[in-house]
Formats: C-alpha cells, sequence, structure tokens
C-alpha cells in the first residue's frame, strides 16, 4: 500500500524537472498513474468483501510513536477507490480540459500530490500520520484552488479555504494528540479496544470537540462552511475531485474511522446530529437561489455532507449503511454533475443558469450524461440514489425516539432541495430553446464527455445491482464503521411502504419546486442582506480584529531599536527568575561545603572586575568591546581550573571571533557621541545590577538543591557502551541529542543566509517599494 | 593592517592552525575537542590570514565562496543521520567500522555527523565575517 501513496508523490516530484516534455509530448500518460492504483485497489475488494483487513507497518520515527502503519479494511477500500476511481476520471477529463495551458504541468503536479495525500489519510492507521497527510491534502487543495494566480478572487478563495482548514487541523492535531495519549496508543484499531477508557476519561468532551472542530473545517459543516463555496473558483475538474467528491468528505471519514473508538455516546451523537441536520437543510435552501451552476453544485455539497454528517449522529445500524451507500451515491453524480458544468463552462465561457438554455441540440451526448446524474441525485427508482434515499428515510423512520418523525421530515425538505438543485444543475442548461449565438458552441473532446458519462452510467448499473454492489462495496464499510457486523443487504425492491411513499413524495414535490421557483439575480441579492449574520462574515471580522492586534504588538513591542530589545528580554527573564526565586523561599548556603578560595581564583575576579570597570567608564567603541572579550577569557580560564576543557575551548574561540566580529562592524560605524541621558544610564544600570544578582543568587539556589546526578550519571555510565566515546560531551551533542546539534547547525546557517543576503541585497530605487 | 611580521607568520600559521582545528576535530570523540571547536579554530585561521594579507587574498586562497560549504556541511550531517535508515535502523544510531584506521583511528557515522558541523560553522563564521568585512 505504501507504494501507492508514493506514486503520485514520487510522479509529482518528477514533473518539476521533466514537466515540459510531459506537458507537450507525453501528457497522456498521466491519467495511467491513477489507472493503476485504481486496478490495485479493486484486485483488492474480493478479498475485502469477506471481512478481511490487510495491514501494513514500516518504521519512520518510531521513538515519538509515528511510523507508516497502514490498513485496508471497507471504509478505507471505499474511499481508495472512490479517490483512485475518480482520480482516473478527472485526470482524464483535466488532460482536456487544460490542454495548452501554461501551467498544465503545475496543475498535474498538485493533482498527483492531492491523490497521493489523500490515499494517506484514508490507509494511515497511526493517528499521526493520518494528520500528517491531512494537512497535505489542505495545502495541495490551496494551490488548486489558487490555480488561476492571476485573478485576486481565486487568491482570496485559497487563503480562506487554507485558513479555515489549517486552523481545523490545528484543532484536530490536538484532539488526536489527546486521543492517543488516554488510549495509551497512536495506532487507530488499537484505539477501538480502549473505547471505554477514552469516552470515560473526564477530557473526552474536550477531544471530541477538537476532533470535530478539524473534521466539520475539512467538511464544510456550519458555521465553518463557506469556503467551500468559495473554493468554486478553482478549475473545474478540482472542484468535481477535491471538493465534492474526496477531499471534503476527509472530515467524514475521519469521523466514521474514530466511530468505534470515540463514538457512541450521547455527546457525539447529539453533536453530530445537530450540526449535520443544521447543515443539511440551510444548504440545501441556499443551493436554491444560486445562479452560478458552480454554486448550486457547492451549495448542494454542502448538504450531502451535512446528511453524512448527520447520518453518523444516528448512529444506528441503518444510519451507517445508509451513510456507506450514500457516500459513494454522492461521489458518483455529484463529480458527473461537475465535470458537465465543466464542459457547459469550457464550451460556451458562462455558468449563468438563467442564460443557458436549450444545449442538448448542440452537444446530445453531455445532455444524457447529465440527465442520468440528475435522476441518481433526485432518487428516481432504478437509480443508485433512489437506494441511497430510501436507507437514510428509513434509518430515521427506525429511530425509537418519539422526535424520529422530525428527524424524517427534516431529511425529506433537505432532499427536496436536492432534487432541485439536481436538476437545475442537470437538466436546466439543456432543456428549452437554444439561445442567439449559441448555435456555434462545439462538442467537447471525447475525453471531456466519456468520463462524466460513465459514472452517471454506474450510478444506474448499480442501481440495478445494488444487492451484488453492497456486498462488494458498502457492506464491509458500513461494518468498518459501525465496528460489528451490521448484516447489510441491499434490494431493489421493498415493496410498497412508508418510506416509498416518501421517496416518490419527494420526488414529486423536488419536481413541482423545479418548475414553481427560478432563482434570479434579484432573489440572490435580496437573500444578500442576510451577510450581516453570516458566518464568513464574523470570521472575516475576526480576521480583521486579529490583524489589527497583530499590527498594534508589532508597532509597539518591536520598535526596531536592539537595545530596548535587550531592555525587554532581561526585564522580562528577571520578573519571571525573580519570581519563581520568591516562590521557593530563602536562600541557606553552607559555606562548608564550597571549595576553598584560591589566590588565582581571586586574582581573575579582580582582573574581572577591573574589565567591567573600564566597560562601563571608556569613551571609546573599542576599549570596551577588547575590555568584553578580556571578561570572556577570565570565564574561560574558570573553566579550565574547573576541568571544563571543551567548554573552555569553545569559548576561548567564540570570543576571539566575537571581538573581531564587533572590530568588523564597529569600523563601519560614524565615531562615537554620547546621546544618553542621565536618567537613562541610571535606569540600565538597575536593571543590569538587578539581573547579576538575580542571577547570582540562582547560582547559591541550585548548590542549595539536593543534588541529582541521573541524567549525567546516565550519560557518563553509557556514552562508550552505547556510543563507544569516551569524551562524553561530544557523545552527548554528536549521538544522544544529536537532533538537537543537527538542527542548530541548521539555525545557524539560516542566520549566516540571512547576514549575507540583508548585506549584499542591493534593491534598485525601483524595486524598492 | 600591513605588517611583514604577521604576514610572514601566518604563512606558516594557518596552514598548521588547520591542521590543529583537523586534529580537534578527529579526537573529539574521545578527547576533548570536537567539529564545533575544530569549525571555530579553522575560523580564526582564515580570519587571522584576512587580517594579514586583506580578506580579498583570503578569498582567492579559499576559491570558493564560505557560503558554499553550508549545503555540503547539512548534506553530510544529514547523510550520517539518516544512512542507518537504509539499515533499517532509527536515525543517528551510531554505525562504527569493526577496526581503527591508522593515523585517524575509529570510524563511524558520528565522526560524519561532526565532520558536517566542523564544515557548517567554518562556512557560517567566514560568511558572516568576510561580508560584514568586504561590505562598504
Amino acid at each position: 500500500m505504501l507504494f501507492t501513496v508514493l506514486t503520485g508523490l514520487i510522479t509529482s516530484s518528477l514533473l518539476v524537472p521533466f514537466g515540459k516534455i510531459i506537458k507537450t509530448k507525453w501528457s497522456i500518460l498521466l491519467p495511467f498513474i491513477p489507472v493503476i492504483l485504481f486496478l490495485f485497489y479493486l484486485w483488492h475488494v474480493p478479498v475485502v468483501a469477506n471481512g478481511t483487513t490487510i495491514t501494513q507497518h514500516l518504521s519512520w520515527v518510531p521513538s515519538l510513536g509515528v511510523n507508516f502503519d497502514f490498513r485496508l479494511d471497507g471504509l478505507s477500500l471505499l474511499f481508495a477507490l472512490l479517490i483512485t476511481g475518480i482520480g482516473t476520471a478527472i485526470f482524464f477529463y483535466g488532460r482536456s480540459y487544460l490542454k495548452g495551458h501554461i501551467y498544465f504541468d503545475r496543475f498535474f503536479g498538485y493533482l498527483l500530490l492531492f491523490m497521493s495525500a489523500m490515499l494517506g489519510v484514508v490507509l494511515a492507521n497511526n493517528i499521526l500520520t493520518l494528520f500528517v497527510f491531512w494537512e497535505l491534502t489542505s495545502i495541495s487543495s490551496f494551490f488548486l484552488i489558487g490555480f488561476n494566480n492571476d485573478s485576486k478572487a481565486s487568491r482570496n478563495s485559497a487563503l480562506t479555504a487554507l485558513s479555515i482548514t489549517g486552523i481545523g487541523g490545528f484543532f484536530l492535531l490536538a484532539g488526536l494528540v489527546l486521543a492517543g495519549n488516554i488510549a495509551d496508543t497512536f495506532i487507530i484499531s488499537e484505539m477501538f479496544a480502549q473505547h471505554d477508557k477514552i469516552t470515560n476519561h473526564s477530557l473526552y468532551p474536550l477531544v471530541i470537540g477538537l476532533i470535530f472542530i478539524g473534521a466539520f473545517t475539512k467538511s464544510a459543516q456550519f458555521p465553518f462552511h463557506f469556503w467551500l463555496p468559495g473554493a468554486m473558483k478553482a478549475p473545474t475538474p478540482v472542484s468535481a475531485y477535491l471538493h465534492s467528491a474526496t477531499m471534503v468528505k476527509a472530515g467524514i471519514y475521519l469521523l466514521a474511522r474514530l466511530t468505534p473508538a470515540l463514538g457512541n455516546t450521547e455527546l457525539w451523537n447529539t453533536t453530530l446530529m445537530v450540526v449535520g441536520g443544521f447543515t443539511m437543510i440551510f444548504a440545501a435552501i441556499h443551493s436554491l437561489f444560486r445562479t452560478d451552476l458552480k454554486g448550486i453544485l457547492a451549495y448542494s455539497t454542502v448538504s450531502a455532507l451535512g446528511i453524512l454528517t448527520f447520518l453518523l449522529g444516528l448512529g444506528t445500524t441503518d444510519a451507517l449503511i445508509a451513510m456507506s451507500v450514500f457516500i459513494l451515491v454522492h461521489a458518483l453524480y455529484k463529480a458527473t454533475l461537475f465535470m458537465v458544468t465543466g464542459i457547459i463552462d469550457h464550451q460556451t465561457h458562462t455558468r449563468d443558469v438563467t442564460k443557458l438554455q436549450g444545449l442538448r441540440k448542440v452537444m446530445m451526448p453531455v445532455f444524457i450524461a447529465a440527465l442520468l446524474a440528475a435522476l441518481s441525485s433526485a432518487g428516481l427508482p432504478l437509480t443508485y440514489g433512489f437506494i441511497g434515499k430510501d436507507l437514510i428515510y428509513e434509518a430515521t423512520l427506525n429511530l425509537k425516539e418519539n422526535w424520529a418523525i422530525w428527524l424524517t421530515a427534516l431529511a425529506v425538505l433537505t432532499n427536496i432541495g436536492l432534487v432541485t438543485a439536481g436538476f437545475r444543475a442537470g437538466i436546466t442548461p439543456f432543456t428549452g430553446k437554444l439561445p442567439e449565438g449559441y448555435q456555434d458552441v462545439k462538442m467537447p473532446y471525447r475525453a471531456m464527455w466519456v468520463p462524466p458519462m460513465i459514472l452517471a452510467v454506474l450510478g444506474i448499473v448499480f442501481g440495478l445491482f445494488p444487492g451484488v454492489v453492497g456486498d462488494y462495496f458498502n457492506y464491509q464499510t458500513a461494518n468498518a464503521i459501525a465496528g460489528t457486523d451490521t448484516d447489510m443487504h441491499l434490494k431493489l425492491w421493498h415493496g410498497f411502504n412508508t418510506v416509498l411513499t416518501l421517496s416518490v413524495a419527494t420526488l414529486a414535490a423536488g419536481a413541482a419546486l423545479y418548475f414553481a421557483h427560478n432563482p434570479t439575480e434579484e432573489k440572490l441579492l435580496s437573500l444578500a442582506r442576510f451577510d450581516v449574520v453570516s458566518s464568513q462574515h464574523i470570521f472575516r471580522q475576526i480576521g480583521r480584529s486579529i490583524e489589527k492586534g497583530a499590527g498594534w504588538y508589532t508597532n509597539t513591542i518591536h520598535n526596531g531599536y536592539l537595545r530596548s530589545y535587550h531592555l525587554k528580554i532581561i526585564l522580562f527573564a528577571e520578573l519571571l527568575l525573580g519570581y519563581k526565586l520568591w516562590l521557593s523561599g530563602p536562600i541557606q548556603i553552607d559555606y562548608a561545603n564550597l571549595t576553598p578560595l584560591s589566590w588565582y581564583e581571586v586574582g581573575i575576579v579582580a582582573i574581572l572586575i577591573g574589565a567591567l570597570y573600564i566597560i562601563v567608564t571608556t569613551k571609546s567603541r573599542l576599549t570596551s568591546v577588547v575590555s568584553t572579550s578580556v571578561i570572556g577569557y577570565c570565564i574561560c580560564l574558570l573553566f579550565v581550573f574547573y576541568s571544563a576543557p571543551d567548554l573552555a575551548m569553545t569559548q576561548f574561540t567564540i570570543d576571539t571571533l566575537t571581538t573581531v566580529l564587533f572590530v568588523l562592524v564597529l569600523y563601519k560605524l560614524p565615531p562615537f557621541i554620547n546621546f544618553v541621558r542621565q536618567g537613562i544610564l541610571i535606569r540600565d544600570a538597575i536593571v543590569a545590577l538587578g539581573f547579576g544578582i538575580i542571577i547570582s543568587l540562582i547560582a547559591l539556589r541550585v548548590l542549595y538543591e539536593p543534588n541529582t546526578t541521573a541524567i549525567s550519571d546516565f550519560y557518563g555510565e553509557n556514552a562508550y557502551l552505547l556510543a563507544k566515546g569516551k569524551n562524553v560531551v561530544n557523545v552527548i551533542l554528536v549521538d544522544f541529542r544529536g537532533m538537537d546539534t543537527m538542527f542548530e547547525t541548521v539555525v545557524l546557517s539560516i542566520a549566516a543566509l540571512g547576514v549575507y543576503s540583508l548585506i549584499k541585497l542591493r534593491l534598485k530605487s525601483s524595486e524598492k517599494e | 593592517m600591513k605588517s611583514a611580521i604577521l604576514q610572514t607568520a601566518t604563512r606558516y600559521l594557518l596552514p598548521i592552525l588547520l591542521l590543529f582545528s583537523v586534529f580537534l576535530l578527529l579526537r573529539g570523540h574521545y578527547h576533548p575537542g570536537g567539529g564545533f571547536v575544530g569549525g571555530l579554530v579553522a575560523s580564526i585561521a582564515f580570519v587571522l590570514h584576512s587580517f594579514a594579507n586583506g580578506t580579498e587574498n583570503t578569498m582567492k586562497i579559499l576559491r570558493y565562496k564560505p557560503l558554499s560549504l553550508l549545503p555540503i556541511g547539512l548534506a553530510i550531517s544529514t547523510a550520517a543521520v539518516t544512512l542507518p535508515l537504509l539499515l533499517d535502523l532509527p536515525p543517528m544510531t551510531g554505525l562504527w567500522l569493526e577496526e581503527p584506521i591508522p593515523v585517524i583511528g575509529m570510524i563511524g557515522s558520528s565522526l560524519f555527523f561532526d565532520l558536517g558541523v566542523y564544515l557548517v560553522v567554518i562556512g557560517v563564521v567566514l560568511t558572516i565575517l568576510f561580508t560584514i568585512a568586504l561590505n562598504d
């Protein structure tokens, strides 16, 4: 499984050097990457359908518990098939859609990166690995939404999406780490056994609260939903792939994945039900007023995601079965509708549903695909959508609670909205009279209309054989979410019952609404009055206030004067250390235990004080710098006396070089003139003296503390045994704490680059802003 | 600062100090020394040379910009850190040759790690000092 995740990453990086050749000559190779991966997962279907799970383990950072643990069960497999299968369709489609685009190679680089990341999310069996891939999907999505980087709106949308999902990711990480610590394992399949331990823990509400924020931001649940309609600025293949079929379902996937470990509590179910329920009806209503085809689809996607969350919240076996089917149903018809919208946009250069009409006359096959998808989305009998909708109604009706009837009503209302939205996006542009000027609209390339056609036809074929499809694709998915055997068997025909009545009523009401209500610019504008209370507006306000606060903070604290920074840093350290010192109580000095004073130590201290006096009184910069280095050498001698040769050597060389550096800089400065007022000198003296006193007190305090040598003993004993070194200091630097050293060298390099570029950078006056 | 004495002295001091810095680097694992101190001593050697002969002349001896030592050093350190991964061991595991090599002594991955540190330190110090010195 690791190779399937890495394939995309590797090819994505290969596109950097070989992008030009791929773009011009070999672009046909690109779609075969998802094809191969899709076949690989398809080949696993029979095995997984038997209830087998396949696992793979590879150490990455074992000391932190971060490993490549992959696990393929029903839920992962369904998602992996969606990712690679719809990916195949999108890659063929996108290749034609973006033919000749200058950033063609870049586009597929991002898309491959995304596909890998998404596969990583659904296959990972370690929550930390899952998180890494999760963030990678947000990042690749950012680049794809902002793909048309010369448009400001597109850049803004990308940034909004990244901020919302990024903030969510931050909370998610906290939640996952907490959950992992409580369960004492980061392996997801092992967490299932810890269900009671986690759910009874006092931090449980916090854990799931944090994870909810992560999942809701990713899956565009209210109040974080607004980034998804904004993300429609992306090229349509991206909207079809990321923002309807795969990435936005990552949040749902995560919740479903963790249900056996964290779910089945009242808090879990109620929250999901309320948030999902509100999102699905809210977005369904919104979708009725959009005039942009992609806007309609975006809101109906949000609504569908709400339905999935809602079903997860119901938590009954029926609901989980419905969910596992609806994931597939929705991916099939929504990806199709998006691709159809893309074709319309590509050929006519508009997506305004009030202007588009009668296109069936110029692109019949596209109309057939759109019609089939719209019917599946409407849940017409004999489509897979019909099965999906039946199961949803069954789930709400079979609830034992007495408010089950209200939930059913909610589900029906949402579905009426979705029926209308599906018809609007799939049928309106094709029916009626072809307007003037559209006579010359050409048929799209075959690679553009065949993929949506295949997906749409699958939606029908699956509907004709729900038993087989359900057994192979959805049965184990539902089992994986429920954590037990759901005993699911789909049937084409349930007989005449309440569910069927509701289904037909939904279809009829949706169709009626479709004919009765036409979205217009005026209606959309009248809706805009409520923008002030929309969550998007509120989030933007919060964002602006943070920006303002940061500006104020930077201007007051970071004023650019080195002396002011020094003062603040030292004052802060004094306050903190002084407070701790005060807390720790009085200091007693045991004079008997101190080493006796020798004459050379007294001599060094005398030199030290003399050098200090010169620094404070001298009028020359150079003298003060040289005196500072005298102090450094004195300390260096002290290290020698107390047998720390490594420290002494380092201190000696560092002091030498610091002096050289000072001299080099001072040499360039204008002559020294004293501007400082008496008051400031006194203030600085007090701060400096205070700091010295506090450090001395701490040194005495340390002597008084009971001596713990466990760490130094460990290093002393193991330096030779484990690292074959006799110099403990060096062994700590290059072996025991080698990672620290590694990153310190990186920091040093960055500092050097900083100095180099600050000094060497010579901007022309035209480049300065 | 043109001083014939210093110029003559640095001609001999530069190689001796550099040799000493390598000595510090190699003995670091068993005795006081190590890549960091070694790197600092080597930088001092070049700084001394630049004082006597001018920074331009030191740059000529160096041939390449000290900045180019940074990626080389970081790459060597990173290689030493990641090498154990190829043998299915956790990163940073010390790998050692069985027998010591004459003059150099025991060779292991942490020696290469230290060599990376040594090069980065030289690169950093010389880049900062020489960039400031040559700026006008």
